[in-house]
């Protein structure tokens, strides 16, 4: 976050009195944020640790079965093809997803009046997810109707059945994805572009560099530490993806289409397996969890900071 | 940049002009769909515009479902959101900026960290204990548990920070107490940080999908986009004229409102690195 989120400058001294021991004062100043973050984060928490450990339907009494959801749900056919296809998901959207932002906000940062290509490429970044997904499925509907494949069968090609098929329908969900994030992206790069300073790249082209050569060498090291941060949240959001999916394709109907939080959903409110359910959510903390300490390891490799 | 400027930047015009228009593409496919019938959609899917045009998709749409109360809904709810994570993350983040107390730090640590936590693994949990407080089926499932967000208080003590600690020495001097400072000084001088704020979780709010759907029964209590994808699940796959006037109806005003404050928004979205997400 440091990355981005510009810091002020920390005050100069720290006041007397500002600063003085005041525990009653803290108490009252955070009580709100605390309050609710105990009741509708901590407490729902440490009751899906322990709904994890039951079987239960909401009725019934609780069974207590240990880790079996746990083992149940990682050698169940349907949660490990969820995982796959969420892993599937993010391996296609976050390079492509992030490539093409970042050479679009090359190109931006390149032009004059750069603010109406901005704007363009943000507008689905406001868009609800619900329309982007309802649009999206007339575009890519195969029923005759559809217009991305009417368009191809004009030119003789046969589209596939983007939103039917289990095994095209993640590059329509990847499609969609892309096409919804990359203004922030694109923005995102935009600002770290900027902390870049002009006379470097000033002085790589006096000293006779292509724009490819300068891309590769002094703006892709320059931004890394954004790409990271930005890499980061693109994994954790597509191993979270829902709302669009659930819209776009129908999951009961087409298994292609069912990720983690999908199972997550069902297994809880269609099946009312709260033990399960809370099992296979958990599993999902821990992917994400191991997921970022890779990358927070990889970073030290990888990522150049300055100075 | 310099060498070749004209060939480049007209190169560079011309690709970003492409993207623009493939980003554009589907809104307008949206629009103009919006205005056609099911005639032409079976008879001729791969034309432009709307033969005949066909306004009254509009009308049908409006009169099938509540889009109005959902609007206000959706309204009210984002309003609610925004002022009490606006007021509750601003007095936490002075009080990590500006109080000295014991545990301060690890505290701190701990907030951020729950940020972690991916709302979908407490869905379950919190459905259980949200029907235990009857808010189930109720806007107060929507209101209150995203309240609390760590993001924000992050992001208002770095503009807390950044306040001059002589204003409120000054004011401490003239006999204020804490409160006052923080309402009268802090406050006003943290500004633009709580407008940023203020955008991206209204937009989370007005564009959450997840919580409607596991919260709300009752179609009056529909949130816009709860409505739309009812109101789609609710009609023949071929009628794509009428769902996309509903669309249209759902997203056109939030476009506008983007296009007018479009620098504000995504200035705000991009300073926070985290967007609505």
């Amino acid at each position: 976050m440091a990355a981005i989120a510009k810091a002020p400058a920390r005050p100069a001294r720290a006041g007397r009195w500002v600063r003085t021991r005041d525990g009653w004062w803290a108490g009252l100043f955070l009580g709100p944020q605390v309050a609710f973050l105990l009741v509708f984060l901590v407490l729902p928490l440490g009751y899906a640790v322990y709904l994890s450990l039951v079987q239960w339907d909401g009725f019934g009494p609780k069974t207590f079965v240990g880790l079996g959801n746990f083992t149940a749900q990682l050698t169940d056919a349907d949660f490990l093809r969820a995982v796959w296809n969420t892993t599937k998901l993010a391996l296609i959207t976050v390079p492509v997803g992030l490539a093409l932002a970042v050479l679009i906000a090359a190109g931006l940062a390149g032009i004059k009046g750069s603010n109406f290509y901005r704007v363009l490429y943000f507008m689905p970044v406001v868009t609800s997810s619900v329309a982007v997904a309802l649009i999206w499925q007339v575009i890519l509907a195969d029923d005759d109707n559809g217009v991305l494949n009417s368009t191809l069968r004009r030119f003789g090609l046969d589209g596939p059945d983007w939103l039917g098929d289990p095994g095209w329908v993640i590059v329509a969900i990847a499609i969609v994805t892309v096409w919804s994030s990359l203004g922030l992206n694109v923005v995102i790069f935009l600002a770290g572009l900027q902390t870049i300073p002009p006379q470097i790249v000033e002085a790589a082209r006096i000293d006779g560099a292509s724009s490819a050569r300068i891309f590769r060498s002094i703006t892709l090291p320059m931004l890394s530490p954004t790409i990271f941060f930005s890499t980061v949240v693109a994994v954790i959001s597509s191993f979270q993806a829902f709302d669009q999916i659930y819209v776009l394709v129908n999951p009961a109907h087409n298994e292609g289409a069912r990720t983690i939080v999908y199972q997550v959903y069902k297994l809880g409110f269609k099946d009312f397996q709260f033990g399960m359910s809370s099992a296979a959510a958990l599993i999902l903390l821990v992917l994400t969890l191991l997921v970022t300490l890779v990358q927070f390891a990889a970073q030290k490799r990888f990522v150049h900071y300055d100075s | 940049m310099r060498s070749r400027p004209a060939a480049r930047q007209l190169a560079l015009h011309a690709s970003l002009a492409l993207g623009g228009l493939l980003m554009l593409f589907p809104f307008a496919w949206m629009l103009l769909t919006s205005f056609k019938g099911v005639h032409q959609m079976l008879n001729d899917p791969t034309a432009w515009l709307p033969s005949p045009w066909r306004p009254q998709n509009y009308p049908d749409a409006l009169a099938k479902m509540p889009f109005g109360l959902a609007y206000w809904n959706s309204l009210y709810i984002a309003a609610l959101n925004v002022a009490l994570t606006l007021l509750t993350s601003a007095m936490a983040a002075y009080a990590f900026a500006r109080i000295r107390f014991r545990g301060s730090g690890v505290l701190f640590v701990l907030f951020l960290a729950t940020q972690m936590v991916p709302v979908q693994v407490t869905i379950v949990p919190l459905y259980l204990i949200l029907a235990k407080f009857g808010w189930v089926d109720s806007h107060l499932a929507l209101i209150f548990p995203t309240v609390a967000n760590p993001f924000a208080v992050f992001l208002l003590r770095q503009f807390i920070r950044a306040v001059p600690i002589e204003l409120e020495e000054a004011a401490r001097t003239d006999g204020a107490g804490r409160w006052t400072i923080f309402w009268r000084i802090v406050l006003p001088n943290i500004r633009p940080g709580l407008g940023a704020l203020g955008i991206i979780v209204f937009l989370a709010s007005w564009n959450s999908y997840f919580f409607p759907l596991v919260f709300l029964n009752s179609s009056e209590l529909a949130t816009v986009p709860l409505l739309l994808s009812q109101f789609a699940g609710g009609h023949s796959a071929i009628d794509y004229g009428l769902i996309l006037s509903a669309s249209a109806i759902s997203v056109i005003p939030t476009l506008i409102a983007f296009l007018i404050g479009q620098k504000k928004i995504i200035n705000a979205m991009a300073a926070s690195g985290l967007g609505g997400r």
